[in-house]
């Protein structure tokens, strides 16, 4: 077996084994495994194969319009596309300091959409592996099932995300692709039986939150082997901490960390992003992969995301969720916790921190009203970065002086995490796969790590649609024994 | 007002003498779907959705002179089917990406064919590859989104008196261009204040950096349909 499983040394005369499409993630990705006569295996890839090119047909328009036209990258977290870009914007039109009121309700939108991006990924997507079992009943193995056996689980999981969109449409005039944020600032104020409207339930959308972490800390307790190990490996984390060292998904500086938790670098800058972070382009996938420019492509691959971000910030600006995270901390000791199915315990504090942020914003004046936009001197590019739900997400665009798009380039949550992902994929190929004669239940076990990720592949490759994937048997000449996939 | 009338849908509309259809019916408070009238400049009959039918023929209501007597349909399914249809010939024939387009709730194309009940463009698109001239410090022009009406080059050459904008080609090949050596928007002498300025009934003039600046719920077709709304000219931005 192939110690990185990257690569096949000699893969002519291998089988190949497609999981297409994978299923319950975002987008349209497929895994590939090629092994041998005796299931030994010799390669795994996590293969993205859309592309929609948006970094190349967003040239050529005026910069206004970005903000609108990147959200549609993704119907799941448009408004951390829309958020990003306006904040890149933001440097364009010369608005240094947005007021007060715009942060709020900028917050207040991206808040709403951590809220409702986590509880979708949990409840709709990621919950049916955890509640029945990896190999469970495939029939049941999906939201209608959760709905059936657990139906208050289910039914506050699609409460929980129905807040979200409500306070993403208040905030941003629809549910999906709203037009609040503009450069500068936002369009619109919360009035206040809007705020009124949100108040009515969030103290409930908190509890459920805090009941949801409980539900997942619950799982890790139950089967503490398999969920600190499954698909586990050490890597080094990156994400936007606030100025002061604590959680902050709306802005920040960057810091990134070692496997051992020990800090490689702070305080940087977003706009000096491309000082640190490199990407590599590899023939076989549309995802490129980003790496620490200091650390080089093979040391240099990092994880984004919740499980990053609960780990790298001093600590979180909100009581509950604080105390979640230190509970979280506790449990995994003095090293970082790098097991994949923690992502979903990290994400559950997240959206705990999310629901008592928003509390707090609906509590704030400013939100009502004020001035909602500033300019300042033009500027020819700008560069966004914000915490979307899936991880650390760039923006940077060129403007000409005739207010045209020169230039733009977008590195996604996901493709921070093509490394770390693929890594996943072959810890478990190694563990599960390696050797056994492989059925549906073995094959989910790959979609479960890779879900853990809650990867978004239509963002990753700026692509459109749910996630395919397809696993394919070939003999060693090449020729299709066996196939399955998933629509 | 003169005691003439015709009749529309079956109501008695009243009409003054050198009105037209689309003129009288509006002033009687009925609307007819259009897109290249304007009250204040001279009718076109380019874009042919205002057509009705007069005693059996169909007629651009907007050029048609009101006579007395005359037996106009209007609000019927056939009519309606064929503005439908030029509607969609509209929406192909340019690239009109409206989740993207900073005028929509506030264009009259997307609004009409919301009225027509348009639910696919049903034609094939076209997918033209125009440029965008940002020449001008003030104002943007999409080309992608230009159908031709010609209110702009009217109201630059009748009210302006500056003849900016023209209609060039034949059939097919018809575009619109900018009268200046270069061609470009920003060597032509077009001002923020001129009448060209403020009739585009489409996003293709746009003033700069202010899209999105109206949030969702408030543009002019959020607060009523375009039915309710319109009086005649595309001003109401």
């Amino acid at each position: 077996m192939s110690q990185n499983l990257e690569t096949a040394a000699n893969p002519g005369p291998l089988r190949r084994i497609a999981i297409d499409p994978l299923s319950r993630v975002e987008g349209h990705g497929k895994v590939t495994i090629l092994v041998d006569e005796a299931n030994r295996i010799h390669q795994v890839r996590l293969h993205i194969v859309e592309f929609r090119g948006f970094e190349r047909f967003i040239v050529g328009r005026p910069y206004w319009e970005v903000p609108v036209m990147v959200q549609r990258l993704c119907g799941i977290c448009p408004v951390s596309h829309h958020l990003a870009a306006s904040k890149a914007l933001d440097v364009v039109v010369g608005a240094r300091r947005l007021t007060r009121s715009a942060q709020m309700l900028r917050r207040l939108m991206h808040y709403g959409q951590i809220l409702q991006s986590h509880a979708l990924h949990f409840f709709y997507l990621a919950s049916p592996d955890l509640l029945f079992g990896f190999d469970s009943e495939v029939s049941r193995r999906n939201i209608v099932g959760v709905a059936t056996a657990h139906s208050d689980t289910a039914r506050r999981g699609i409460l929980l995300r129905k807040f979200g969109q409500e306070v993403i449409r208040i905030t941003a005039g629809k549910r999906v692709h709203g037009t609040g944020s503009i450069p500068g600032g936002v369009n619109k104020a919360v009035t206040a039986a809007e705020r009124d409207l949100l108040l009515q339930n969030i103290y409930e959308i908190i509890a459920w939150s805090r009941d949801a972490v409980a539900l997942v800390k619950r799982l890790h307790n139950q089967h503490p082997a398999l969920y600190n190990s499954f698909g586990a490996f050490r890597s080094k984390i990156l994400s936007l901490v606030g100025r002061d060292g604590n959680m902050d998904l709306y802005d920040g500086v960057l810091r990134a960390r070692d496997e051992n938790g020990a800090i490689l670098f702070d305080g940087v800058e977003p706009d000096q992003y491309l000082d640190i972070i490199e990407e590599q382009v590899k023939p076989w996938s549309y995802m490129k992969f980003p790496y620490l420019r200091a650390l080089g492509a093979d040391k240099g691959w990092y994880r984004v995301g919740p499980l990053s971000r609960v780990q790298n910030c001093d600590s979180i600006p909100t009581p509950l969720a604080e105390i979640e995270r230190r509970e979280f901390m506790d449990y995994s000791g003095a090293m970082p916790l790098h097991a994949p199915l923690a992502y979903h315990w990290a994400r559950m504090i997240e959206m705990l921190h999310a629901a008592e942020t928003i509390k707090d914003l609906l509590h704030d004046p400013a939100i009502l009203g004020g001035d909602l936009v500033v300019q300042g001197a033009r500027t020819s590019s700008g560069i966004g970065v914000i915490e979307a739900p899936r991880g650390t997400l760039i923006h940077h665009y060129g403007v000409d002086e005739n207010d045209l798009v020169t230039m733009c380039n977008l590195i996604v949550s996901t493709t921070h995490n093509n490394q770390v992902m693929n890594e996943a994929v072959r810890e478990v190929a190694r563990r599960y796969l390696d050797g056994r004669e492989i059925n549906e239940g073995l094959l989910n076990h790959i979609e479960v790590v890779i879900r853990a990720f809650d990867p978004c592949l239509s963002c990753a490759t700026h692509a459109l649609g749910k996630m395919p994937l397809v696993v394919e048997l070939r003999t060693l000449e090449g020729d299709l024994i066996d196939s399955r996939a998933r629509d | 007002m003169s005691d003439s009338c015709f009749s529309l849908d079956g109501a008695s509309i009243a009409f003054a003498a050198g009105q037209t259809i689309l003129q009288a019916a509006m002033d009687a408070g009925h609307y007819i779907p259009h897109l290249c009238f304007h009250p204040e400049l001279k009718p076109h009959g380019s874009c042919k959705v205002c057509s009705v039918r007069v005693d059996g023929n169909m007629m651009a209501s907007c050029t048609t002179p009101a006579r007395q007597g005359m037996k106009v349909e209007s609000a019927t399914t056939e009519v309606d089917d064929q503005r439908r249809a030029v509607v969609q010939m509209l929406f192909v024939e340019g690239n009109h990406f409206c989740p993207s387009c900073e005028q929509s709730g506030r264009c009259k194309l997307q609004a009409t064919a919301y009225e027509l009940q348009m639910t696919s463009p049903h034609f094939d698109h076209f997918f033209p590859d125009r440029a965008v001239d940002a020449s001008h410090p003030d104002f943007l022009l999409d080309f992608n989104r230009c159908i031709l009406c010609s209110l702009c080059v009217r109201a630059s050459r009748d009210v302006d008196q500056k003849a900016v904008f023209g209609l060039a080609g034949r059939g097919i090949g018809t575009r619109l261009i900018v009268n200046s050596e270069s061609g470009r928007l920003g060597d032509s002498d077009f001002a923020a204040t001129d009448k060209a300025a403020q009739v585009c009934p489409v996003g293709a003039i746009l003033r700069k950096r202010q899209g999105f600046n109206v949030p969702i719920g408030q543009r002019t077709y959020d607060v009523a349909p375009i039915r309710e709304s319109d009086r005649g000219g595309p001003e109401k931005r």
